[in-house]
């Protein structure tokens, strides 16, 4: 096994009193002192400091000069419109493959002459393969190595950021833009992955520790690690890459076809023409066989990924698993999310899942399961 | 008080012997989420799964640490799964087991053996 990478805030986490864990290849906090479950709620009600400088950073440049001409680059290789975002703003994509599965999702922003994408930590080098292959011809493609990338979310994260520069509170949900933070320019995107109104900010290393010392000397800005993380997005009910989402399931299939906008659907001014278009366009009219839905677990039991479904409490065959569950700190109560046939996928249908050798029972449930609370 | 490899403390009180995990144990499993006990008046064997904890983590069994019949749970663990963090010799308790000769206990940790065991 390779040597684990650190980020330029491992300094930092160990002196919080961080638990550091492998992931992804990386040393990244899982929690610190506070524990996650206070941690998962602190960012609900206060503002909570993540590193999530293990994700990957890359500036696509048109080779034309023309942003358009990266932005149609792109397209060949995501289900989404690129073309249409317009300059500081953000949306999500996702990479597919020839047979519709997905192969990562990410961020792309528009940021006038370029565009600036984020990918998960674990695909990035994936990704930077595929686009390297796909995308040259088109756009120079820059990896960004020189920068940390930090996310300040919950609904005190506008007046902390907000107090080191006003301009921060004047942008919305999925705006991204240039934020000058103590002295450096800062790529600021009104996102995160939390639920909560929050921002990602990317930082030049040299200046990271310090944004990151600043944020957490304000009251009520408390560090959160990958622990409390992967809660607060479960309930938020937002997809984890590996998980939730990965190359055997197709985008309707995971229930995020909300990102392919109606100009890249049949009928549209540039249908189809990425990975996997025919079964996409085609599960786009006609659905899919299974379906990623929100399940919610009547005992207190939580049902972990992996939990095997059935409709009944005995007897049958399954109709689907659990790919990620956890106990929801906000809600009070286990929640899971999972893929059932779809005969069973409506919400409300009541079915089962084998926990321990017992089919305990569970009723499917809309996500996200807490409210969103976006600036939109 | 005594305890196991598997972290559980042990204490005698009325002839019987009440089981629980360690702060140690907590700790390290993280804030818990939900217990499961089993039926009173259940008979064991040593190293039988007798309670399921969750954690933010992940699932755990605890092993009962002696032969015996387990004669009480606390079933305030269902509802307040926390006090095993918050309290874990005191309202965090698992379960009362009778057993037929207390000198088993001899066998175990003490607290220094235990905390020397956990270094």
């Amino acid at each position: 096994m390779s040597e684990l990478k650190r980020t330029v805030l491992y300094d930092l986490h160990v002196g919080l009193g961080a638990k550091m864990v492998p992931f992804a290849g990386y040393q990244m906090p899982v929690q610190y002192p506070m524990g996650v479950m206070k941690e998962h709620l602190h960012c609900r009600t206060g503002a909570g400091l993540f590193d999530v400088s293990h994700m990957g950073q890359v500036i696509l440049r048109p080779k034309s000069g023309d942003l358009a001409d990266a932005a149609l680059a792109l397209e060949r290789l995501v289900p989404v419109s690129i073309l249409a975002l317009a300059e500081g703003r953000q949306r999500y994509a996702i990479f597919t493959n020839d047979d519709g599965g997905i192969l990562d999702d990410l961020m792309v922003a528009s940021r006038g002459d370029h565009l600036f994408l984020v990918v998960n930590a674990a695909c990035k080098d994936a990704d930077l393969a595929h686009m390297r292959a796909h995308l040259s011809d088109d756009c120079e493609i820059e990896v960004i190595t020189d920068r940390s990338l930090v996310a300040l979310q919950g609904p005190g994260a506008e007046a902390a950021l907000a107090s080191l520069n006003p301009a921060a509170a004047d942008m919305r949900f999925m705006d991204s833009t240039t934020v000058e933070l103590m002295g450096v320019e800062c790529w600021v995107s009104r996102s995160g992955y939390t639920g909560e109104d929050g921002y990602e900010i990317s930082v030049p290393d040299a200046q990271a520790v310090a944004l990151c010392e600043a944020l957490l000397a304000i009251s009520g800005v408390e560090p959160i690690g990958l622990g409390a993380r992967d809660s607060l997005r479960l309930e938020a009910g937002l997809c984890l890459y590996g998980n939730d989402i990965d190359t055997t399931t197709s985008p309707v299939e995971g229930a995020i076809e909300w990102a392919i906008q109606k100009v890249r659907r049949s009928g549209g001014a540039r249908a189809g023409g990425y990975p996997g278009a025919d079964r996409i366009l085609e599960e786009l009219e006609n659905g899919a066989s299974r379906r990623r839905v929100g399940i919610l677990p009547d005992g207190r039991a939580p049902m972990r990924e992996g939990t095997v479904l059935f409709a009944t409490d005995e007897g049958g065959a399954a109709i689907g698993a659990v790919t990620s569950g956890a106990f929801g700190p906000s809600i009070g109560g286990p929640m899971s999310m999972g893929y059932v046939a779809i005969e069973h996928a409506a919400d409300g249908t009541q079915i089962y899942g084998e926990v321990r050798g017992k089919r305990m029972p569970a009723t499917l449930a809309p996500m996200p399961f807490r409210p969103s609370t976006y600036k939109r | 008080m005594n305890y196991t490899e598997e972290h559980e403390w042990l204490r005698v009180e009325d002839d019987l012997v009440v089981v629980g995990i360690t702060a140690h144990a907590s700790e390290q499993l993280g804030d818990i989420v939900f217990v499961e006990v089993p039926d009173a008046n259940t008979t064991v064997s040593k190293d039988d799964e007798v309670v399921v904890i969750e954690s933010v983590k992940a699932a755990s069994d605890i092993l009962a640490p002696l032969d015996g019949e387990i004669v009480e749970v606390n079933a305030t663990l269902e509802d307040n799964p926390g006090q095993v963090n918050e309290d874990p010799t005191g309202n965090g308790w698992m379960f009362k087991m009778k057993v037929e000769d207390l000198s088993v206990l001899d066998d175990l940790m003490d607290e220094a053996a235990y905390n020397k065991f956990i270094g």
